[in-house]
Formats: structure tokens, C-alpha cells, sequence
């Protein structure tokens, strides 16, 4: 690239053509306030904080560009550092205040607001201007996801997540001017459009506009409760986040201490999701090679991901029938533990209640789902969020960082790497892999690890040849991450263009490691660290580690198996594992014609 | 061909129109069939003539008697009169037109003599949707000559040697613009018109569009030939459906001719036109925004550059020219660049149409050579203020524009003139105020306009905006301090500093512009609570003058029993006490209540 000499702040520099100013001063140590930039998702210049003053060759530009999105010219003089630029930074964070619920105090952002951070930066001590609000929508219908309009800043960051990095587009700008709102079409609620709560969208919002639902007070309460015995399971990847809740590096593996806190707070047992991910390899495996062998639907696809289930039933309702039967790992473990645990133990399954620390807000509305519960019991009672947890952990005083490691409780806490590599994308495929490979070949390989599916390309095709019945088959898969990549691979699919034996989907990008339930990581730290790969590397070093890393090695499962549902996709495993989906229309209305008729006006 | 002795030309511009002209002329060719005179007089719609004023417009050729307010009752005496006896019906006839019985011809009379029409040329001159009249008038002769005798690069020099800019308010070089876009290799370029045009009280888009619109298809050919385009756009206006289903006729027209299309007059150049319609956002005329909205996205301005000659839309090479320039490309084309060049001033070469309206005599379109004198347009052109009240200032540019005060009266108006003063050119809109205008409720008004047609993406137009006009309700209210007036002096400056797209930069314009120049009137408001104009209703109060006889009738109708007072005794208002509802000065049958 060629390079081109700028000075910032005095200091002359050199970068690349294509850097934007914005870059240019990282590159020169300066910082520059942004607010609606996200980079390489919503670089749209709309909050002015990140304006600059600026002469090329001498000439001044006229007014005060932004530096997101201005891009740097031989002989640019930039400023950042003006009584200029700081009054109009202030100044637009006052006009932003203005129009903002300011019960900081209470709000569930305190302290990873970016907004609030900004305020505190750039000195906004006082509320320069009061005066007409927009109307405040509180849209808390949804299981899974609350919008709340008065707090939103319109920078348009869940915008072009859900449009441009999902490709679903549930939320955009609406009316205009001062009235300007981001809803969703027509003013609906969340739970009537077709948003998949991936939450992405909360991953986005740099305030509290968008948050989980959250069921923190039910928890505390079933804690409290001397009939309940309470379990609760975590899922893979809230291991590698939830330390960024104690300001920890992002990324963090922190399995040892989120199992002592779990204990502090009460939990009865500590168990973990990976149980039943290695659960789910035998299930999901076996029904795979039954597909394979009986002339089944295929390609088959994962049914992990809760919110890929919900864009399958909403926008892909003909690949229905090509989802696994079986439930999600959350789901099974709720059913196991309910049933074979809950025996094993002699506690009444009634008496029995599943939390679930999950690094997902959909995982909220698939507990709540009416074909998640075994003979009128619902698997899994309460779904927390890892940011969730990490306020139970706050509210309940203990001193995460200080924690000495603690290993999960036994029966349900047993389980292999293939298990914890679930929650980063092409993870489950390696697991099923890894086991598919030893069952086809009956041999022990060593040789497991697959790279192939590894890593943040947005679709990972891989082909291994295996023995079926003896003759050399090429199985061929592939991994899709994100709604958008996912649609990809199924239109290839549906045009006949691929064609697979098995394909993984997980909702959101990078996999569960970058879920909408795990930690807030700011758009300014987001420049430094990737989320989706550092906590990625904390799964699999976890992995690494492991004595056993194949699922079908989980000595528990076997027991499981021997003691109890006797064979995967058996007729017990079929009552308590496995599901069924049904079409979803894209907007719940009575009469589709009246939204027709709604939409033509 | 059939040949007519008289031909009876009605406007069917939108003004006339709503004033009734279409059964005007209606009723000219019944008439005129009653009379049997259809052989030998055709009546024909045109487009506006410019002086709305006196609306609605006929003119009768080859006398050229130019009939004004016209009304349906009167066309009967015309045809007997003028028409069947040829005798003019003098008492009818614009004032104006007529010089001691004598009758003047229209380039005589005041209005239009200063006028130089270049984009207005075939107004209320041809019908417009007939194509030939078009090609009568020399149409079509300009894409033949680039199309058969120039290259593009010879097309984009003689607009660049034109110094021509544009019409819709930036003023940016139309043959630079052009520059830029040709050079770009792109499997698409376009060419889009910008039709919709939203200043409040600018109309002369409109008004091309629906007298000349074959000038706008021609000029988009030759801009798309100079470019490499094969695709135009004109996007216009919903509320302008006399422009849209003329411009409709006229693309059919002109494919039918072989004019668009493929292959246009056997030189392998290609070019179709697509007519998109706009919601009415006023946003939407900013060129990106535009842009989003052809593409089928909400209507918001993205940042620049990249500038859409490079990435317009679709991605593509575009280049987006406003109406009136388009109008004055094909006549630069056949005149050359030193014709377009041998009026107007040196920097802004050529003409500019004004939409004169407020408190002038003459509302209406002009077109005159830039350079012209404010002083001529008011009051030559525009006939000054009505009633003999005194000129106060004049708002060019509309809701991004500024006021230019009485001091100012002799500059000659062009693009840089008008920016030097606080103001711009814009689209050509020019509203006139008198000394009844109070300066802080123009800027009220004005602001509140942006407010409105805010699109709410950038953080200082959506909330700035509506917090300077919370500042100026105070004022108007008389409830600001001077502290208000530093803040909202302190919001201008940052939302012209930091607004993304020209709409918000600019957004402040009339209120900083009223400030510089009547800082007094403000301040009245704020220190005095007092309105100078007498306009602002909060401000005002209601007095009981020597003039009162005692007849109780204001008593009796004042809802707040605010007015004090005996039978046959002068009567007096509680001021604390009254709400200002000019019921009391509705009910006095000897006018003694006045305000001030």
C-alpha cells in the first residue's frame, strides 16, 4: 500500500492511503471519541464526536469532518485537540444527553455504557439543554430481548448488524427528524417480527437500548427456595468471557473460578452444558449416519443454536425437515437432569430446578418453548446471560478474581474437549467429526484436530473419506456462522449448486464465543482485540488440555447410555432429546392480508 | 399541417392550474367551436409564464395580448370579441401590457423586459407535450450536433469553457462535475435529475419541467453521451403531477421519435430515462440521499466522498444535475461556451431563475442574467413591496439561505455575492419582507421547516435543530434570557461546524443570518418582551384607545372578565389578567382596541 505523510497534533506521520484519519491517530497514539462507529459494520458518520479539524496543503476544510470515515491525503494537517473539536465533541454529547433517559444510576449499562464512559471523558458535567423528548417505546414482550427507545442513541449500530453483518434486518430507522426511532417495521414488538434473537443487536448497542430480558430475580428466588434443588449448567463458551466482567482480559478462560462462584452463590450442583454437547455427538452422530445409510434428509444441520432454529422456521422453512431431531444441549441437559439425575439422586424432578448460563438471549425463548418439557416438566427453568451472571456474582459479593479454581460436580460435570470446542464456530462439527471418524473406522485416531472448520471464515467446507459399510464414502460438510453466511450456504444448497452430508449453523458470528448473552466488549477495545478469536483460543486451549477429547469417551455418557437410555436415537432418547420444529411466519398478525394491506399503504 | 390565424395559449402551469385554467381553456374551445372559428384558432396549454401573480394567464398571438386573472366568465367575450370581431378586450388585459390604449409587447413590460429566459425559453411559449413544437424551436438540434460532430471530451470542454454551475444550490461547476465522472471505467455510469425540488416558495423546476421537458431529456442525453452513461433518472416530486405525466409523454415522445433509446440518430449512442417519484422527503434533494431513495433505501445523506461521480448509484459512476442546469445545457450546446459566457458576471456566467414571493407585487418566476442588482428584482421586476410598505430584508436560498437586509440592496446578485453576505443562492427562491415581518419569527419559521425534514441520522442536525427552535419559542414568547441567545448563537455554530450533509450544515443559515443583521430585534424580544414587528402574539398586548365610547360590548366578550370599565366610560384591559384572544377587539364596532 502506498503511503502518504500526515501530521497529527503536530506529529508527522506516514500510514498506508486507505487509513482513514481516525487510523492514522490510533497509529500516531491519539484518541479520538467515537460513538456510532463499529468498525467495518456501521461506519456512517452520524454522531459527530469523531470530528476533527483539518487543512490539506494548507487550505482548510470548511467545516469539521468526521474522522471515520475521512480518509487521509498527502499533506493533511489534522487536529484533534482544539477548543474547537472539544466544544463540538461536548457539545454533541450535551445534544445526545438531551434527548436520553439519564437514570444512569439504574441502568443496566452503569459502568459499560459507552456513552456514559464518553460523558465522564470528555467532561460533560452539567445537562446543557432540557427540553421535548422522544416518545419512549418499552417493548419487553419478547422472552429474549427488551428495547427500550428511551434510551437509544440512534447511532444505527444495531441497524447495520441485524441488516448489513446478519442480513435480516429487523430494526431500522423509522419517522424522521427529532421523531427519528430505530423499531422494527410498523412498530412492532420485537417478539412479533422476525428477529431471530441472535442479539447481535445488544453485542452492538453501545447503551442500554437493547438488552436481554433477565431473569436474575427468578434465580435468586429459586435459590432462596428450601423445597428447590437448584442445579445449574454453562454452557462452553461462557468460560471464555465472563471474567471480561471483572475487567479481565477479553478471553479470559476462566472455568475454575466461574465453578466457585456458581458454588457461593448456592447452587446446589455445578454442572456443565459439555455434558450433553457430548451428549448431543452421540445423538446427533448416530442420526447423522442413519440419514446416511437409510437415504434420510440431508444434508442434515446442527440444531444447536436456538437462534438459527428461528431463522430456519422464519426464512428457510423448506430446510425444516433438514434439521437434526435433536434438542439443543441446554435442553438435553435439562431433560437428563430432571429424569436420570434426579432418579439417581431420589429428588421429586418437580422440586427440581435448571438454571442455565448461557452466552445466548435465545436460549430464554427456546427454554420457554412449549415442546422443551418431558411429561408436563419443563427442562430448563430460568436461562441467565453470562453478563447475567456475572451481576449475580457482583450482587451476591463474591470476589471473583480472587477465587481459587473448583472443579465441576459430578455426574453432570463430566466432559471432553469435544464438548467445550462447541461454543466457537466449527466446533461441534469437529466434535461430531472426531467422533464419526473412531466410529466408522473403530479405531481410536489420534489424529483430531480438525482446522479445516476452524477460524472466522464466513463458510468452511470440509470432506473426510470414511468407511459406510465398508465402502470409502466422501462425507461432506460445511460450517456456517452468522445468519447471513448461513443463508449463503442454503441458497447454494436449494440451487443445487453444494451439496452436503452435514452442515453446521450457529446464529451468531465466531459461534457461541460471540453470542448476545456474553460480555460487552466496547467498539474502542474492539479495535485492539477480536472477540470472536481470542475467546476461540481460550476454548480450544482448554481442548489442548483435555485428557479426552472425544465425546464418546465421556465415561458419564457411556454410564449414561448403559444405565439409562441404552442406545443413541433410542426410543428413551427420542422422549427426552430429541424435538420437532414447525413453520414460523415472518411477522405474527392475525390476518396476514391485513398486513398487506398495511404494507401497501 | 393544419395553419391557424390566431392561436390562444393558456397556462397550464400548477399555479394557473389551481386557479382554474384548465377549464379556462376548456371553455375557450367550446366556445370556440360554438363560434365555428376551430378551423382557424387553436388553443394550446402551456407551461408557466412566470408572472403567477396575475394568474391565471392567456395570451392570445399574433397580437400577443397578454389577458391576466382570467376568469371563465370573461372567455366568452374574448372569443366574441377578440377572436370573432378582433377587437381586443382591453379591460381585461394585464395593465401592465397596455401603454396609453397602445398595447406593448410582453418582452416591453416591466416584468419581463430585464428578463433574459435561457431555461425558461420555450415557457408559455410551446405546448409541451407536443414534441414538434419542441423541434420547431431549434429541440433536439444540440444532442444531434454532440451526437454527430463532437466527442464526449469536446462536450465536457464547452460546458467546462460555459463555466455553467448549478442550478439547485451548491453551485458546483456542472463541466468539472462531468470531468470527474467520464474517466471512471464502470460497466454502468447514470445520469440523474434532480427534480424535487422542496425549497419553500421555489418553483422553477416545476415549472421547466412541465413548460420545456423535452430541454431536461435532451440535456440528460448529451450529459449521458459526455459520460459515458446509457441511463438516466429523473427523480421528481410526487406533488408535482403535472411535471411527472408531462415528462411521461414527453420520454414517449421522444423514444417514438428515435430521440431515446437505442442507436439515437444512427451514432450507436444509447439512452433511456426512468422517471422515479419522490415522497416529498425535502432531504431527499441532497444528492446522496437521493441517491438511497432511487435505490429503494430511506432517504439519508451519506458522508462525501467517495462523491457519486465515483460511487453514485449503485455503486456506480453518476452524476446528479438540478432542472434548470440541465435546461440550459442544450442552448450552451448550439450558442457555444462565449455566448452562455456574454451574460451574467464573470464567476457565475449565464442566468438564474428566482421564485420572487412574499411581500412583492409581482410574484411570479424570473429569469435574469446573474449579476443583476437586488434592487432591480425587487423593485423593477418585482414592482417592490405591496401597500407601500417599507423592503426589510430579502431571504434568498430558501431554509439554508440568509436574509439580506435594505444595506445590501444594490449587490449584484451571484453565487459568491450571496455566500460573502451570510446567505446562498440555493435553489433561487427570494422571499421579500416588509417592515411587518418580525426577523426572529422568519428564522422560527424557517427552522422550523428543517426541523421538520430533519431525516434524523446525524446527532446535530436531528437534536440541535430542535433545540434552537425550543430557544427561539422562548424568545418569540419573550421568556429567553440573553443567555438563551449565546446558546442558541453557540448551537448554530456547532450544527454548521458538524452537521453531515449540506441540509444540516446550512440549517442554521437563517437564524445566524437574522442575528447578524438584527441582533435588535432579538434583543427587543429578550431584554424588552417586546415584538418591534408587532408580530409575535405572546409579545403583543391589547389597548383600549381614547377612541372608546363605553358601549360594553368588549367587556361582554372578553372570556377572562379582564376589561374594566362603566356604560359611556373609556374601558381599560387588566394586562396581567388577559390571554391575548382579540376577542374584544373582534366585538368594538368603532375600532378603538389596537395592538402593540
Amino acid at each position: 500500500m502506498e503511503k502518504v505523510n500526515v501530521t497529527i497534533n503536530g506529529k508527522k506521520i506516514s500510514v498506508p492511503s486507505d487509513y482513514t484519519v481516525l487510523f492514522a491517530a490510533r497509529e500516531a497514539g491519539i484518541d479520538i471519541p467515537t460513538l456510532c462507529y463499529l468498525k467495518d459494520i456501521n461506519e456512517i458518520a452520524a454522531c459527530r464526536l469523531c470530528v476533527v479539524e483539518v487543512d490539506i496543503k494548507g487550505r482548510p476544510m470548511r467545516n469539521l469532518p468526521a474522522s471515520c470515515v475521512l480518509k487521509v491525503e498527502e499533506g493533511m494537517n489534522i487536529r484533534t485537540n482544539t477548543s474547537r473539536v472539544r466544544e463540538a465533541v461536548r457539545t454533541n454529547l450535551e445534544l445526545i444527553l438531551a434527548n436520553h433517559n439519564r437514570e444512569c444510576l439504574t441502568c443496566f449499562r452503569n459502568g459499560t455504557c459507552e456513552l456514559q464512559k464518553l460523558c465522564d471523558e470528555m467532561g460533560v458535567d452539567d445537562i446543557a439543554y432540557e427540553g421535548e423528548k422522544r416518545r419512549p417505546i418499552l417493548d419487553q414482550v419478547s422472552m429474549s430481548i427488551v428495547r427500550d427507545s428511551s434510551k437509544c442513541i440512534l447511532c444505527g449500530r444495531c441497524v447495520n448488524m441485524c441488516k448489513q453483518v446478519q442480513g435480516i434486518g429487523i430494526l431500522d430507522f423509522t419517522r424522521r427528524g427529532f421523531e427519528t426511532e430505530i423499531a422494527p417495521a410498523f412498530d412492532f414488538s420485537m417478539a412479533d417480527s422476525p428477529c431471530v434473537y441472535c442479539g447481535q443487536c445488544i453485542q452492538a448497542c453501545p447503551v442500554a437500548a437493547l438488552r436481554e430480558r433477565t431473569n436474575i430475580d427468578d434465580v435468586w428466588d429459586a435459590l432462596e427456595d428450601p423445597e428447590k434443588f437448584v442445579v445449574v449448567q454453562t454452557a462452553p463458551a461462557v468460560r471464555a468471557s465472563l471474567g471480561e466482567e471483572f475487567g479481565m482480559p477479553v478471553g479470559t478462560r476462566v472455568t475454575g473460578k466461574m465453578v466457585a462462584a456458581l458454588r457461593r452463590l448456592g447452587f446446589d450442583k455445578v454442572f456443565d452444558t459439555d455434558f450433553t454437547a457430548d451428549l448431543t455427538i452421540l445423538e446427533e452422530g448416530t442420526e447423522l449416519l442413519g440419514r446416511i445409510k437409510n437415504g434420510g434428509k440431508l444434508p442434515m444441520i446442527t440444531s444447536c443454536s436456538p437462534g438459527w432454529i428461528r431463522y430456519c422456521e422464519t426464512f428457510y422453512p423448506e430446510f425444516v425437515e433438514n434439521l437434526s431431531s435433536c434438542k439443543s444441549p441446554q435442553q438435553m441437559f435439562g431433560a437428563i437432569a430432571k429424569s436420570y439425575y434426579a432418579k439417581k439422586i431420589g429428588i421429586d424432578p418437580k422440586n427440581m430446578v435448571v438454571v442455565s448460563i448461557m452466552p445466548c438471549i435465545a436460549k430464554k425463548t427456546e427454554a420457554n418453548r412449549l415442546e422443551m418439557q418431558v411429561d408436563g416438566i419443563r427442562d430448563v427453568d430460568f436461562s441467565l446471560t453470562t453478563r447475567e451472571l456475572g451481576n449475580m456474582i457482583k450482587q451476591g459479593r463474591v470476589d471473583f478474581k480472587k477465587l481459587s479454581d473448583e472443579n465441576f460436580d459430578l455426574i453432570l460435570g463430566e466432559y471432553s474437549g469435544a464438548g467445550v470446542i462447541f461454543g466457537a464456530t466449527g466446533g461441534v462439527m469437529e466434535a461430531a467429526l472426531r467422533t464419526v471418524a473412531d466410529v466408522l473406522t473403530g479405531q481410536d485416531l489420534e489424529n483430531i484436530e480438525y482446522h479445516v472448520v476452524r477460524g472466522l471464515d464466513g463458510v468452511k467446507e470440509a470432506s473426510v473419506v470414511l468407511p459406510v459399510d465398508g465402502v470409502d464414502t466422501e462425507i461432506k460438510v460445511a460450517v456456517a456462522h452468522g445468519t447471513k453466511n448461513a443463508a449463503k450456504v442454503l441458497d447454494a444448497v436449494k440451487a443445487g449448486e453444494k451439496s452436503y452430508h452435514f452442515i453446521e449453523i450457529m446464529a451468531c458470528p465466531g459461534g457461541c464465543v460471540h453470542g448476545g448473552g456474553q460480555s460487552h466488549v466496547s467498539a474502542k477495545e474492539r479495535l485492539d482485540v477480536n472477540p470472536k478469536v481470542s475467546r476461540a483460543n481460550a476454548l480450544y486451549a482448554e481442548d489442548a488440555i483435555m485428557v479426552n477429547r472425544k465425546s464418546h469417551k465421556n465415561p458419564e455418557i457411556s454410564k449414561l447410555y448403559a444405565e439409562f437410555l441404552v442406545e443413541p436415537n433410542g426410543h428413551l432418547s427420542h422422549k427426552l432429546l430429541h424435538t420437532h420444529y414447525k413453520v414460523k411466519k415472518q411477522y405474527q398478525i392475525e390476518n396476514q392480508d391485513d398486513f398487506e394491506e398495511l404494507i401497501r399503504k | 399541417m393544419a395553419l391557424y390565424r390566431s392561436h390562444v395559449l393558456v397556462c397550464g402551469g400548477t399555479g394557473c392550474n389551481s386557479s382554474k385554467s384548465d377549464m379556462i381553456r376548456q371553455r375557450f374551445e367550446e366556445k370556440i367551436i360554438e363560434m365555428g372559428l376551430d378551423k382557424e384558432v387553436q388553443v394550446i396549454s402551456t407551461g408557466c409564464f412566470g408572472l403567477c401573480e396575475e394568474g391565471p394567464i392567456v395570451v392570445i398571438y399574433p397580437e400577443g395580448a397578454f389577458y391576466s386573472r382570467m376568469k371563465i366568465d370573461r372567455v366568452d367575450r374574448i372569443v366574441e370579441e377578440h377572436l370573432f370581431k378582433g377587437r381586443i378586450v382591453k379591460e381585461y388585459l394585464y395593465e401592465e401590457s397596455l401603454d396609453k390604449d397602445k398595447l406593448k409587447s410582453l418582452n416591453e413590460v416591466d416584468f419581463y423586459s430585464k428578463q433574459k429566459r435561457v431555461a425558461l425559453r420555450n415557457c408559455g411559449v410551446i405546448n409541451p407535450e407536443d414534441i414538434s413544437e419542441y423541434i420547431a424551436r431549434d429541440g433536439y438540434l444540440a444532442l444531434g450536433k454532440v451526437l454527430t460532430e463532437m466527442t464526449p471530451v469536446d462536450v465536457i470542454q464547452v460546458m467546462k469553457d460555459s463555466g455553467l454551475r448549478g442550478r439547485g444550490g451548491g453551485g458546483f461547476h456542472t463541466g468539472l462535475k462531468w470531468g470527474f465522472a467520464a474517466p471512471n471505467q464502470a460497466d454502468q455510469k447514470y445520469v440523474i435529475c434532480n427534480a424535487d425540488e422542496g425549497d419553500p416558495g421555489a418553483f422553477m423546476d416545476r415549472s421547466v419541467l412541465e413548460g420545456d421537458p423535452h430541454a431536461v431529456l435532451e440535456a440528460m442525453a448529451i450529459a449521458g453521451y459526455a459520460i459515458g452513461a446509457t441511463k438516466g433518472f429523473i427523480y421528481v416530486r410526487a406533488e408535482y403531477p403535472i411535471a411527472v405525466k408531462r415528462l411521461e409523454i414527453a420520454i414517449g415522445q421522444a423514444k417514438e421519435m428515435g430521440l431515446l433509446g437505442k442507436n439515437i440518430f444512427d451514432s450507436g449512442f444509447d439512452f433511456e430515462i426512468e422517471i422515479r417519484l419522490g415522497a416529498g422527503a425535502f432531504v431527499c434533494g441532497e444528492e446522496t440521499a437521493l441517491i438511497a431513495s432511487i435505490e429503494g433505501q430511506r432517504g439519508m445523506p451519506r458522508n462525501k466522498p467517495p462523491f457519486p461521480a465515483i460511487k453514485g448509484l449503485f455503486g456506480k459512476p453518476t452524476i446528479i444535475n438540478n432542472v434548470e442546469t440541465l435546461a440550459n445545457v442544450p442552448q450552451i450546446i448550439i450558442n457555444g461556451a462565449d455566448w452562455f459566457r456574454s451574460f451574467g458576471s464573470e464567476k457565475s456566467p449565464g442566468t438564474k431563475v428566482f421564485a420572487l414571493g412574499g411581500k412583492i407585487n409581482n410574484t411570479g418566476l424570473v429569469e435574469i442574467p446573474m449579476g443583476t442588482t437586488l434592487r432591480e428584482v425587487i423593485y423593477d421586476i418585482g414592482g417592490g413591496c405591496p401597500n407601500g410598505k417599507a423592503f426589510k430584508a430579502v431571504q434568498t436560498g430558501g431554509p439554508s439561505g440568509g436574509c439580506i437586509t435594505a444595506d445590501y440592496i444594490d449587490t449584484k446578485i451571484d453565487f459568491d455575492t450571496l455566500t460573502d453576505l451570510g446567505s446562498m443562492m440555493g435553489s433561487g427562491g427570494m422571499i421579500v419582507m416588509d417592515e411587518d415581518n418580525c426577523m426572529v419569527d422568519i428564522a422560527r419559521f424557517f427552522l422550523e421547516f428543517t426541523v421538520e425534514e430533519s431525516c434524523g441520522k446525524c446527532t446535530p442536525c436531528r437534536e440541535g435543530t430542535k433545540r434552537m427552535l425550543e430557544i427561539l419559542d422562548l424568545i418569540t414568547q419573550g421568556k429567553a434570557t440573553l443567555e438563551d441567545l449565546d446558546k442558541l448563537e453557540k448551537l448554530a455554530i456547532n450544527i454548521k461546524n458538524t452537521a453531515l450533509c449540506g441540509l444540516g450544515q446550512t440549517a442554521p443559515n437563517p437564524v445566524l443570518s437574522t442575528m447578524r443583521y438584527f441582533r435588535e430585534e432579538y434583543e427587543a424580544h429578550v431584554l424588552e418582551k417586546r415584538c418591534p414587528a408587532g408580530v409575535c402574539k405572546s409579545l403583543l398586548s391589547y389597548y383600549i384607545t381614547e377612541d372608546c365610547r363605553g358601549c360594553t360590548k368588549c367587556a361582554k366578550q372578553c372570556p377572562v372578565n379582564c376589561i374594566e370599565g362603566s356604560v359611556k366610560k373609556l374601558h381599560i384591559i387588566d394586562q396581567d389578567k388577559c390571554i391575548k384572544c382579540g376577542a374584544c377587539m373582534e366585538a368594538c364596532p368603532f375600532d378603538s382596541i389596537i395592538i402593540k
